[in-house]
Formats: structure tokens, sequence, C-alpha cells
């Protein structure tokens, strides 16, 4: 078995064991329920699937989902990464309470989010009415939508590259600086490379996460067809007009566009680590 | 010369001095391997230290096989199952009402008021369990198998949709009670701020240019479906029945739509708490709750010159009856709908019911008059679902034009 | 080398200038104010807006208790469950060279690709009453969908890849070296996890069950599709609060959802304590 599976014979031990349990649970927790999904597409046939996911609606709300996923993740990669940083290396008056409160986008339900966010940025909201002014609208447009998906994906980031932060070893940082090298080059060329795959790892969370999130995001958005309608609301009308088909073709197109996205993040991580020898 | 020196953060190794490094950190011989860390003071023993043993390259862990690797996985996961609550455990009679959003303060009141009643009449009590969400969803969750006694919805389509998906009620469901199996109704109405400062009186002010309309998606919410069909009905008079200029209204009207949120609850929150739109479209009962959370002076109910008759229909859902006792409680539990006593609560739950005698008086004079056309004016949800909200429906052709 | 061995130079030179720190600490002051805070206030304010009683009130009903025993038992034994796993999977994937491993951590990602309607989508279509499986469990008595074991296993799937996912970049970029070199030294399997890896993995999996605790705590789409929403029953808390908010119930919703932010400050507040106890410990292990 051990032998089968392996590409190089490794002296650890618990291959078995470990395999074993984790593609178990992958099995019935994932997999059996994706493939309930995934069965039922392929009952309905390639080109009907296609039928259903090809119209312009579908397209604008698709489009919409991935473009405000992609702004909202790419925010959170660079914040993510600075505010990992700071609560690990700074000590400042305040640390403790927003470590503490990284993690409370995920307790918090998303609709309370949705709603909460709405409160604030609309019109008449505390922020709102400090932006409206300057003529910026946030509520009800897509910028609204980018808001809701930065709150929901914060802690991905924070959370994957803070424990490696922890880890580092200041030695690394001494020797770079010993060497004549400046700190912003240390930090480019030295830390940067070492938190990059988890950077990578919680971007790709925090995309994968904001590409199919719903609950705060329609009290935000204004769902508005072609304009601010995201497709997993589409799904859930899908749902409501009993049509289980077609629901199951926007989850399919979305589930694949996700998954392919994922599969291209984790293939460039795991080759550039076995480039450099690791692992 | 025996050292010891640390690995990493945790692993401390020890054997024979072989050389010092430029950086400071140490090889040793630890007999089948060397080794490089740094070395530390003897004479510390941390907890991770580990002894030397000659050859002692165990793999007792590799040997546990992927087999009992896979059984220990399993016998975790079936720890989730084993706390499957005891499906047939209770003997007693139990209902499962399955209900939509607005409904439980009505029902609450209500089951109180029927469990009484059938004790008093000399019968065993019974458990009366609740079930609340969108109506869509609800009817949906009853198709896929949850174990609805009772049906009570927002609108026939849905209870008529579990009629034909599972056959667990018969397809003539609607005459089996008074009332097209409705106990109470309701209309759709304008909800306006204050002193109705934009002056709307009808339907055609909506589609004014300075009006915002806030009404929630006649997709995914089955009370806009009503909002939706009562300005249909308006306009089809208007219009001495000309669809074309009919459809053209709803246009304008939604094109005055800044926000269309997916609930009613939603469509009333950014109407009263947000301050958007100028008018709410709205269920009168639900119009009237929003007035009775926000005080009389923030909002002005207007009740347009044509509406729907808006009836959430309730139904037995007769597959999922285990036993003939249970049929009696929940046929009783339905019927007992119309009596006066559950009549005058709706009244107080601003339902406009049909049995006046038993409500106040100040119940029965909220409501004002209105004329009320019935959906079945307009082919019935069977016809008017497809054609106005299926996909790519008058209501998706609306956007499309846009 | 140990702290004492710090010189000022070291020190300045492992940090920022102090003007650089102060606008990267402001900056993310604001931004977490923003961002983070002002919603957390609004749910706050919305839940003491009539007054403490009044919040009190509506937390204290039967419906609204059994809402919070019922998320507390499913986290109970999701988030296990889910550490178990992860720490395999970690293991398996960071410690073996095997072929096909980024699709397998893909695989491991899906759940936070698939949006949480569809999850329970899938849920239904697996286990409800119009699939084999689901009929057949049903026959034997066996209640998923609409019933307990729907709604953790709606829970585990959402939060399924979060400790794996937060240790297997961590021990990525620890190698294996220093478990290799314990088993050379003679350390059983067990023993050279529980004392080489474990105390270097554990700031990961810490994150990783607290995210995971959060997660499954205020997880709604997936299970609102499966729990059939039965008062007192398959209501989670934030079924509940959805449920609370519709029927006009505000302050008793938003007060529910303040707890809810409670509880998982309180699960922080247990990693603020462990990182206290053990902060010699800490300190010894980050910086020789």
């Amino acid at each position: 078995m051990r032998a089968g599976i392996l590409r190089s014979p490794s002296p650890l031990p618990g291959f078995g064991l470990s395999f074993g349990i984790m593609m178990a649970a992958l099995s019935v927790v994932v997999l059996l329920p994706i493939m309930a999904l995934v069965g039922r597409g392929v009952m309905i046939g390639p080109a009907e699937l296609w039928e259903m996911v090809g119209t312009r609606r579908i397209r604008a709300a698709l489009a919409l989902s991935f473009r405000a996923a992609l702004v909202a993740s790419l925010f959170n990669l660079v914040f993510g990464l600075v505010l990992a940083w700071v609560l690990v290396r700074y000590r400042f008056w305040g640390r403790r309470l927003i470590d503490a409160a990284i993690d409370l986008p995920f307790a918090l339900p998303t609709a309370v989010a949705g709603i909460a966010l709405t409160a604030l940025y609309a019109p008449n909201g505390a922020l709102g009415q400090m932006l409206t002014p300057l003529g910026i609208k946030v509520a009800y447009t897509e910028f609204g939508i980018w808001l809701a998906l930065i709150f929901i994906g914060l802690p991905f980031v924070v959370r994957t590259v803070q424990p490696v932060i922890e880890e580092i070893d200041r030695e690394v940082e001494e020797a770079s600086a010993t060497l004549g090298a400046s700190r912003a080059y240390t930090l480019r060329r030295v830390i940067l490379p070492m938190l990059a795959p988890a950077l990578l790892t919680g971007f790709a969370l925090a995309l994968a996460r904001s590409v199919g999130e719903y609950g705060s995001v329609i009290f935000i958005a204004g769902n508005l067809p072609f304009k601010t309608e995201i497709a997993p609301l589409l799904i859930v009308i899908r749902l409501e007009e009993y049509n289980y088909d077609a629901a199951t073709a926007i989850g399919l197109a979305m589930l694949l566009i996700s998954f392919a996205m994922l599969l291209v993040i984790n293939i460039i991580q795991i080759w550039s680590r076995r480039r450099i020898g690791d692992v | 010369m025996l050292l010891t020196i640390q690995i990493g953060s945790h692993v401390l190794a020890q054997g024979t001095f072989i050389r010092r490094l430029d950086d400071g950190q140490i090889e040793i011989d630890a007999g089948n391997r060397r080794m490089v860390g740094r070395p530390i003071a003897s004479g510390w023993h941390p907890k991770a230290m580990t002894k030397v043993r000659d050859g002692a390259f165990r793999k007792t862990f590799s040997r546990i096989s992927l087999r009992r690797g896979v059984v220990a996985a399993l016998t975790s996961l079936g720890l989730t199952f084993g706390v499957v609550m005891p499906a047939s455990a209770q003997e007693d009679t139990e209902i499962l009402n399955v209900s939509y959003d607005p409904t439980r303060e009505f029902y609450r009141q209500y089951n109180e008021l029927f469990s009484a009643w059938w004790e008093s009449e000399g019968h065993a009590p019974v458990t009366l369990r609740q079930s609340h969400g969108g109506s869509g969803g609800q009817a949906r969750a009853v198709i896929d198998g949850l174990e609805a006694t009772v049906v009570t919805l927002a609108l026939s389509a849905d209870i008529s949709a579990i009629a034909e998906r599972t056959g667990k009620i018969p397809e003539d469901w609607q005459s089996r009670l008074p009332h097209n199996s409705s106990p109470y109704t309701s209309t759709i109405v304008f909800l306006v701020r204050d002193g109705n400062p934009l002056g709307i009186e009808d339907w055609d002010d909506l589609a004014r240019d300075d009006v915002a309309v806030i009404t929630p998606n006649p997709k995914t919410s089955g009370g806009a479906r009503w909002n939706f069909m009562a300005a249909w009905a308006w306009a089809m008079e208007e219009y001495d029945g000309d669809e074309a200029q009919a459809r053209a209204y709803l246009g304008t009207l939604f094109r005055n739509v800044p926000v269309l949120d997916t609930g009613a609850r939603g469509a009333t929150n950014t109407f009263v708490q947000r301050g958007i739109g100028d008018v709410l479209l709205a269920w009168e009962n639900e119009a009237f709750l929003a007035l009775a959370e926000q005080g009389d002076g923030a909002f002005d109910i207007v009740v347009p010159s044509v509406s729907m008759l808006a009836e959430p229909p309730v139904t037995l859902v007769d597959g999922n009856i285990t036993s003939e006792r249970q049929r009696a409680v929940a046929e009783a539990y339905l019927e007992h709908l119309y009596r006066p006593e559950a009549q005058a609560l709706a009244l107080q739950n601003y339902y406009r019911a049909w049995d006046t005698s038993a409500a106040s008086q100040e119940d029965i004079a909220r409501f004002p008059e209105v004329t009320r056309l019935s959906i079945d004016d307009f082919g019935g949800w069977a016809e008017v679902q497809p054609t106005f909200f299926g996909d790519g429906g008058v209501f998706d052709q609306i956007y499309e034009e846009q | 080398m140990s702290d004492v061995s710090f010189t000022p130079r070291a020190a300045s030179v492992t940090t920022e200038t102090a003007l650089t720190r102060r606008i990267v600490i402001g900056v993310v002051m604001i931004l977490i104010a923003v961002l983070l805070f002002a919603p957390l206030i609004a749910v706050f304010a919305e839940a003491l807006r009539s007054g403490w009683a009044a919040s009190l009130e509506g937390l204290a009903s039967p419906d609204a208790q059994a809402a919070i025993r019922l998320t507390l038992i499913v986290a109970a034994i999701a988030v296990p469950l889910n550490a178990a796993f992860g720490i395999a999977a970690a293991w398996a994937i960071t410690k073996f060279d095997f072929r096909g491993k980024a699709l397998l951590i893909t695989l491991i990602d899906l759940p936070f690709s698939v949006s949480p309607v569809v999850a329970g989508l899938a849920l239904v279509m697996l286990f409800g009453t119009n699939s084999w499986l689901g009929a057949w469990l049903i026959a034997h008595d066996l209640k998923v969908v609409f019933a307990f074991p729907g709604i953790v296993l709606a829970t585990m799937f959402v939060t399924f890849p979060f400790v794996a996912r937060e240790l297997i970049p961590v021990m990525m970029e620890q190698g294996r070296a220093e478990e290799e070199a314990a088993l050379t030294l003679g350390a059983s399997g067990w023993r050279t996890f529980f004392t080489v890896t474990l105390p270097n993995i554990r700031w990961a999996l810490l994150y990783g069950v607290l995210l995971c605790n959060a997660r499954a705590m205020g997880e709604f789409g997936a299970v609102a599709v499966i729990s059939g929403k039965i008062r007192g029953e398959t209501t989670t808390m934030p079924i509940m609060i959805e449920m609370l908010y519709n029927e006009y119930l505000s302050v008793a919703a938003f007060s529910l959802a303040a707890v809810l932010a409670l509880l998982a400050l309180l699960t922080l507040l247990l990693k603020s304590l462990l990182e206290w106890r053990y902060a010699g410990l800490l300190a010894a292990t980050r910086r020789h």
C-alpha cells in the first residue's frame, strides 16, 4: 500500500493511518455529497447544462461573483499580511483585542454581518452619512459586495500567515542584516518567500469562500439583475422555481471554476516547494 | 566526548563530537547518523529528550495498516450518526406545522388556543411543533422529506408543488376546506413615509420618475409575487386588458426599484431602517406589523384602488400521516382555524379573517375597504407562476429589456 | 541563543523603524475599526437598543435556549472530528511524497469553493427522501436530513478544510528533519508526534480549531437548507436569528447574534490564556 502510493520512501511512520483517516473523512463528508451533485449533473447531460448556464444573465452574475471575490481577496491578501505581521511583531495598545476579534467574521452568521454592514453603509447609516456627501455610494452597489466579501474573508489570510510568522527564526533576519541587507530587502527577499505558501493558501481560501458567499451579500447588494445580482442568488432563484436541475447547473459551473482556480494555486505551491527541494 | 545538541525547536540528540561548524553549530555522530545542531549546556534535560539507541529505527507506527486507519476514521464519523434521535420513540401524537415566516406570533397563540380546546374536549394532549421559513424553501423541505403534518404557506403554488412532486397531497387539496383552504387572507398595500410627502395614492404614482419603490424580489419571495400581481391587476384594468401596456407599466415600475431584497422582511428593513425608497409594497399584515414596531408616527398605509386577495392556504399532508389518531388531530387543527375564536386571533394579528363574530371591534375596524381581485381571475397560480415568474417569464423579460 | 544575547543592534535589525511601525499600526487600526469593529458595534448596539432587560428576555425564551444548546453540541462534535481529520491530513500530506498531492489538497479545499446553499442542496440530494440512500436510511428509521445528523454533517462539510489548511503550510515550512532525527534517535512514532510535531504545530492547530469552531457555530447557509427549521429542535443559533429577524423581533435576533460573537470571543480568551500560561515556553521556542 505504502510503496504503491508513495513517490519516494519516507522514514516517517503513520502513513497508512493518517492517509486512511484523511481519505475516509474526505469521502464521507465531502466527496459523497459532491458526487451526488456531479451525478445529477451527469444525468442532466453536458449540453443541457451548458444551455442552462449560458444565458446572458447567468454569465453576468458569474462574472460579478468572481470579479468581486477577486477584488476582495486581493485586498485581504495585502491587508491580512500586514495585519498578521503587526499582530505578531509589534507591541501596541489594543493588540490583544484586535487579535481576539479577527475570527469574529466567521462566528457572526453571514446574514447578521450583511445586515450590520448595510446598516452602517446605507445612506442613512453611521458611515454612509459620511460617504454620501463625497459622492461615494457603498450599500446597494458592487462596492458594497466587495465590502461584505472583505469582511467574511478577512480571517483567512491573517490566520494562515500568523502561525508561520510566529515560527520565523529571528536569526535569519539578523543574518540578513549582518550581511548588509536593508530591512526592506530582508522583508522582500527573505521573509516574504517564507510566508509565500501560507499567503497563497489564505488567498485561495478567501477567494473560494467569497465566490460562493450568499448570506451577507444579498442584504447589501441590491440584487438588481445584470447589475448587482450574484451567482449564488441565481441558484436560490432556480430553487424557488423548483428547478433543481438549473440550480445544479449553476452550482456545478461555480464549483468547476473555483476548483480549477484552487488546483492551479495548489500546483504552483507544491511545484515551487519541490523545486526548492523541500518536502 | 558525548555531546547534546538541539535540532530545530524540540529535538535533542546526543552523540560523539565530530567537528564545529563555522556558524557555531556542531556536528555529532549519533550512532547511525550524523547530525548538525546547536550545542546546549549540559545538565539541561527538557522533556523532549530522546535517548540514543543504536539501530532503533522503529517503525511500530507504520505497521498500522491502511485498513485499520479506515476503520478508525469510520468509527469516529459513526459517532455523528450515533446521536441519531430515535425517530419513533415518542408514541404520543405530534403535529408538525410547516409554516412561512410572519405567522409565528399567530400560530404561537393559536397552538395554545387549540391545545386548550382539544384537551377540554376530553382528548389526550398533543405536541404541536412549529417550523418557520421562506414559503418556497419550506415547500422544498417538505418535498425533500421534512415530515410536515400540515403545511400553512404563503401561496397555493407552493403547496401545489408539494402535491405535484411527492403525491403526498391530493391534487384537489384546495377544495377540502372553505374559502380556497385559506382561513385568513390579506391584501397588498402601500407603506409610505409619514404624511405621504409625495402624494402617492394609487398604482400609477409608482411609475412616476420621482418615486422610488421598494419590493422584495418576486423570484425569491412568495409574498412579492402577490405584489407583482396586484400591480398587474391594476394595469390590466387601467389599460383594458392590453398586456403590452401592462408590461410597459411594470417595466417602468421596476425601473423605480433601487433594491430587490430576497425576502419581505429584508425589504421592510430597507424601507424602514435604511430609509431607502418612498413607498414599500407590502402585505397588509406586515405593513401593520411595521407600524406597530416603529410607532404610528413614522409611516402611513395607503390603500390602492385595486389590489389582490392574498390567500395563504393551509392543508393536510396526507402522505406523512402515520396514524388515524394523528389524522384526527391534524384535521381538527386545520378546521379549528375557521372557528370564531381562531378567526378573532387572526384578525388580532392583522390578517383579514372571515368570521368576525368573536373579534374585538378595534381589530375589525382596522381594515379599510378595498377591491380585491382573486388570483383565479388570472388563471390561478398554476398558470400565473410559470408565465410571470418562471425562467424567462414576464418578470425576467422586464429586466432583459432594460 | 536566548533573549539575553540580544544586543540593541540585533533587536533593531529585526524590526522596522519606529516611524514605519507607527504608520503601519495606525493604518491597520483604522481599517480594522471600519471593517471589523464597526459592524460588531452595530450588532451590539442593535441588541441593546431597548435595554439590557429586553435583550436578556429575548435570550431567555426556551427556543433561544434550545438553539444555543444545539449550536454548542453541534460544534462540540464537528470541531474535534475535523481537528482529528486535519492533523491526519496534514501529516499524510507534508511528511510523505506521493502523487496527486495538489489534487488532494484541492479536494480538501472543495467545501470552501462550494456555495453553502449548494452544499446544503448536495446533502439533501444525497440524503433526502428522493435519493436511494435517503430512502434506505428513512426505511431504517435513520433520519439525516431535517434532523440532528444532517446539521452535524452540513457543519462538518463547511468547516472541513480549516484545521488541515492551517497545519499544512506550517508543517511544509518545517519540513521533516526534526521528526526524522527523533526517529533516528529511537523515539516511537507516537512519541515523535507528541513531543516533536505537536509542539511545533500547536499554534497553527489552535488557530485552525478556533476558526473551525467560529465557523461551525456561525454557519447558516448549508444548515438552513438541511435543518427543517423546527422550533426548539433543529434550529441552530444562526437559524433562530434569521427566524427572529423575519418575525420583526430585531432585539431578540441581535441579542442572539451578540451571544454568538461572545461565544467566539470566549474561545479566543482561552487562546490568550494559553498564550499567557505558556509565555515562557513560547519565548524559548520562538527565538533560539
